[in-house]
């Protein structure tokens, strides 16, 4: 099993369902970053998880430039652990951030933002716990795979 | 600077204002033909429309003011590809308010983002159509003297018919209103609305497949179209289109005072033996249109009300 005190100062995005650490990194904008010192570890074992596996993306030193509450969009499971001089000091519950922007696009054919050039893609949280496009109002359902 | 994008732009209060102006209007056509004296309405239409375009113009008109638009969705400038956002800057430099029908979701609101001018929703794809529902309400409130206390039918596209999202969402803010949802299984009201709209603010409804069934319980019943334009199949829709016929059979189930209410156009959905039944309110709606958007220009644009009552001291 990998330790997560192998990073000095950084972060831990763990429980990460199998199989979506990469387009969680898209989403993060972590695959774009040039900078980052970036571990992803996939099909990690996991006592927490059904399938008995999981992800799991460490980020050494500064993070602050992640947008870590699209994680509790993507699945509430995740955790966020936080690693100062090798140890891990506290985790963190991300919570679902009010708006989406640019995070996902809209899969409704028939909304504005799918031909309007220049159009954020906006995701607000309604009452019942979903994202919906603030345009069409189609309910968000894609989760990255 | 006020627009009407969503019915739930609107308070209650706003609503019940915004029909007794236009009860006003009905009942003295002839006080409020110089209101909007020099006033222009830009009516940008990307979608084809009969009665919603003839409904603004003929609104602005009543009122004293003028209309420009293009003639058809072709020879607009997003055949070039502009974009709504540039479109609604360029148009704000000519008028002082626009109705726009797009056929993309959520255009209207787009567009209202870059406005100078107040942004009318007439119709944004199968999303919503606002002026409509103001009507519709109107229509049931001459008729039926409330919009409370009313169990209403809604029958056909329930999934794409933009009027039926609309009228929903306004309705279920009325007290003791319950809904008959009466829909082919492929086009039943879309979840967002039942979940969002009916389950989450505890309004009674049910769905059924029956028009038959459904008929004697109903004080509303609300036909509608089966929207060719809608689907991406045409076999879906030669499948679906004819699924409910309103007949004058039918109507004999029907309570005496029951409304029939359409937005038109219709293809089949109505039988022409029902036009003469006094429960047939669709032709009365489009009057009403008028009124009712007569009351919304003057409201959006701030026009004084020659008709307004006397506050009482």
């Amino acid at each position: 099993m990998l330790n997560i005190d192998e990073i000095q100062n950084g972060i831990v995005i763990d429980h990460i369902k199998a199989g979506t650490a990469v387009g969680l990194m898209d989403l993060l904008g972590i695959a774009g970053n040039r900078t980052a010192s970036v571990a992803l570890i996939q099909n990690a074992r996991s006592k927490k998880t059904a399938s008995g596996r999981k992800d799991i993306i460490k980020v050494e030193g500064d993070a602050s430039w992640l947008n870590l509450d699209v994680l509790a969009y993507l699945d509430p499971n995740i955790s966020v652990t936080i690693i100062e001089n090798g140890k891990a000091v506290r985790k963190e519950q991300p919570k679902p951030p009010k708006r989406l922007v640019n995070i996902v696009r809209c899969k409704n054919p028939r909304c504005i933002s799918s031909i309007e050039e220049e159009c954020d893609q906006i995701f607000e949280l309604s009452s019942n716990g979903k994202y919906r496009c603030i345009y069409c109002e189609q309910e968000l359902q894609v989760k990255p795979e | 600077m006020r627009h009407l994008i969503d019915p739930l732009d609107l308070t209650q209060q706003e609503i019940t204002q915004l029909l007794d102006l236009a009860d006003r209007i009905c009942a003295d056509p002839a006080a409020y033909q110089e209101v909007a004296n020099h006033k222009k309405l830009a009516t940008l239409f990307y979608e084809p429309s009969t009665r919603t375009r003839l409904s603004f113009e003929a609104a602005m008109l009543n009122l004293g003011g003028h209309v420009l638009g293009f003639p058809s969705e072709n020879v607009s400038s997003a055949t070039k590809g502009e974009s709504v956002a540039d479109t609604i800057r360029v148009v704000s430099c000519y008028a002082d308010i626009v109705a726009m029908r797009h056929p993309k979701e959520g255009a209207p609101l787009r567009a209202s983002r870059y406005s100078r001018i107040p942004v009318i929703n007439a119709g944004d794809g199968g999303h919503q159509h606002p002026t409509q529902t103001l009507t519709d309400l109107m229509t049931i409130r001459r008729r039926m003297g409330r919009l409370d206390n009313l169990t209403i039918g809604l029958c056909g596209d329930l999934k794409f018919g933009r009027t039926v999202h609309s009228l929903l969402k306004t309705m279920a803010r009325c007290k003791n209103v319950r809904f008959v949802l009466i829909s082919p299984e492929e086009l039943r009201v879309p979840d967002y609305i039942i979940n969002d709209v009916l389950e989450a603010n505890g309004i009674p409804y049910k769905e059924t497949r029956s028009l038959e069934e459904s008929m004697p319980e109903l004080d509303i019943l609300y036909m509608t179209r089966v929207q060719k334009e809608r689907f991406f199949n045409e076999e879906d829709y030669i499948r679906l289109k004819n699924s409910y016929v309103l007949t004058r059979e039918k109507m004999a189930q029907a309570k005496p005072t029951m409304a029939v209410l359409h937005p038109l156009p219709r293809v089949n959905e109505i039988a022409l033996d029902v036009d003469d039944d006094p429960r047939a309110a669709y032709f009365e709606q489009v009057q009403n249109g008028v009124y009712v958007r007569m009351a919304l220009i003057m409201t959006l644009l701030g026009l004084a009300d020659p008709k307004a009552p006397k506050e009482e001291n």
